[in-house]
């Protein structure tokens, strides 16, 4: 129950008293509690744990995160060529 | 953006991995609390890929591992109820209680359902009013607001046909427990990324000051992983000792507050007993007087509850980093996904689950 990876808010209405959205795990769809992220919008991503979602993701921040990490590897060309595994 | 695939750059996990080799000039050893984490370790190989000098050891941070026996026995019997049709989270079913686990409950007739969400559970609830429906509230911060959603939810339907049985557990308790040990092996921390992602990390500094460790934020994917174990390392190989973060893009200071509110209206720390590991102060949650009517240990009597653990079980010694999977005698062999005698090997967020899935016979 805890593996959360991210999804994207597709759709956004109230069911059960409650503000639930749609989200979108790469093509699988699931519903999710919004009750704790009401700013959210459609396009925003979103970490979902037991059909509730629990905070927003920052597009500016992985960026800065990828950035501080290409950094911090650059080192990188002296090292072999990438391994064979992609885990793409 | 997808916010995963950039994450899984194996050119740059290495590129972080030869920073990380070229730092280290002696042994230490950091734990990663989530479960979650120790999955992603095993399965990306990081385990394999690090320099030999860091050893990880695996956390607590597996809510089917660390529910009490007392509790999983407390679920069979509700379970079994005729009026009674109990919900949990897939991953419970196969967990041993001291004589049997809810699958073989459903096998003799009892209403077992597993559910993805508990808001499930409250519609189940709806659609039967003739019925008991109770839902087995595990998990850590990150399932909480789920799981106290569902009770405010049902409040205020007005159902009297459901409610939960709460086995809730905190992290920041666990970490002074296991470094308050004299046998605590632990020197720095990856602090779990989804549990910050609501809760926020301020309760860390008093534990990074205290024990002298540094605790760094980290999330679920292969470079976050690599990310957090240099942060981790560089600390302690510059002798710093403080609280970092490097799940940014998810995790604030100050947590998701909408959420916390909703877990303060309807939950209040409690001392909790964990499975292996025993009783630690005000480590838990149970429900706040407001919607203590929706406690299924107070709805349904069970009479008291002799348990059982197996005999072989060092899962507790595991959960606190002084062991691993392979140390088990029965490990591989008695034990097996097949035939589990412990929880840390039927979760899927248990190390002697993933230790198995995985191929270790070593380390
Ligand atoms: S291998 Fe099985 S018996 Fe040994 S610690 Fe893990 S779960 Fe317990």
């Amino acid at each position: 129950m805890c593996l959360a990876v991210p999804g994207k808010i597709i759709e956004i209405y109230a069911a059960g008293g409650l503000r639930m959205g749609k989200v979108d795990f790469g093509g699988v769809i699931r519903e999710a509690c919004l009750e704790a992220l009401p700013d959210s919008k459609i396009g925003d991503y979103t970490i979902v744990h037991a059909g509730f979602a629990l905070n927003l993701l920052s597009e500016e921040e992985a960026q800065a995160s990828l950035e501080a990490l290409r950094e911090l590897a650059s080192i990188e060309d002296e090292l072999d060529p990438p391994a064979a595994q992609d885990w793409r | 953006m997808e916010f995963t695939t950039e994450f899984r750059d194996a050119h740059l996990v290495r590129g972080v991995i030869e920073k990380i080799r070229r730092r280290v000039t002696r042994s230490w050893v950091l734990m990663e609390i989530c479960g979650g984490q120790t999955h992603a370790i095993l399965h990306y190989g990081l385990d394999q890929l690090l320099p030999a000098e860091i050893e990880l050891v695996h956390g607590p941070g597996c809510p089917v591992c660390v529910t009490s026996l007392e509790l999983i026995d407390k679920a069979l019997a509700i379970a079994a109820r005729p009026e009674v049709i109990f919900t949990s989270y897939g991953d419970m079913l196969r967990v041993p209680g001291s004589q049997r686990d809810l699958f073989s409950v459903r096998a003799a007739g009892g209403k077992v359902r597993v559910v993805y969400s508990p808001l499930d559970a409250v519609k189940i609830a709806q659609e039967n009013p003739d019925k008991q429906v109770v839902f087995f509230a595990i998990g850590f911060e990150t399932t909480g607001p789920s799981n106290a959603m569902s009770v405010v939810q049902a409040k205020m339907l007005g159902l009297k046909n459901y409610s939960v049985l709460v086995s809730h557990v905190c992290v920041p308790p666990a970490m002074h427990a296991i470094l308050s040990s004299p046998a605590s092996r632990v020197q720095g921390f990856l602090a779990a990324g989804h549990v910050c992602s609501v809760m926020g990390y301020w309760q860390y500094p008093s534990i990074a000051e205290k024990y002298r460790v540094p605790v760094v934020v980290t999330g679920f994917e292969p470079l976050d992983l690599v990310q957090g174990i240099w942060m981790t390392v560089d600390q302690l190989e510059s002798g710093t000792c403080e609280v970092q973060n490097a799940y940014s893009r998810v995790v604030s200071r100050e947590g998701n507050t909408a959420a916390q509110a909703i877990l303060n209206r309807v939950f209040e720390p409690c001392d909790r007993k964990w499975r292996g590991i025993g009783m630690i102060p005000q480590s838990g949650w149970q429900l706040t007087t407001e919607f203590s009517d929706f406690d299924a240990e107070k709805r349904f009597d069970v009479g008291s509850i002799q348990t059982q653990e197996s005999p072989y079980c060092i899962a507790g010694e595991i959960l606190q980093g002084l062991k691993k999977p392979t140390q088990c005698p029965a490990y591989g062999k008695l034990c097996t996904p097949d035939t589990p005698l412990g929880a840390t090997m039927v979760s899927s967020e248990g190390a002697c689950a993933a230790y198995y899935r995985y191929g270790r016979t070593e380390g």
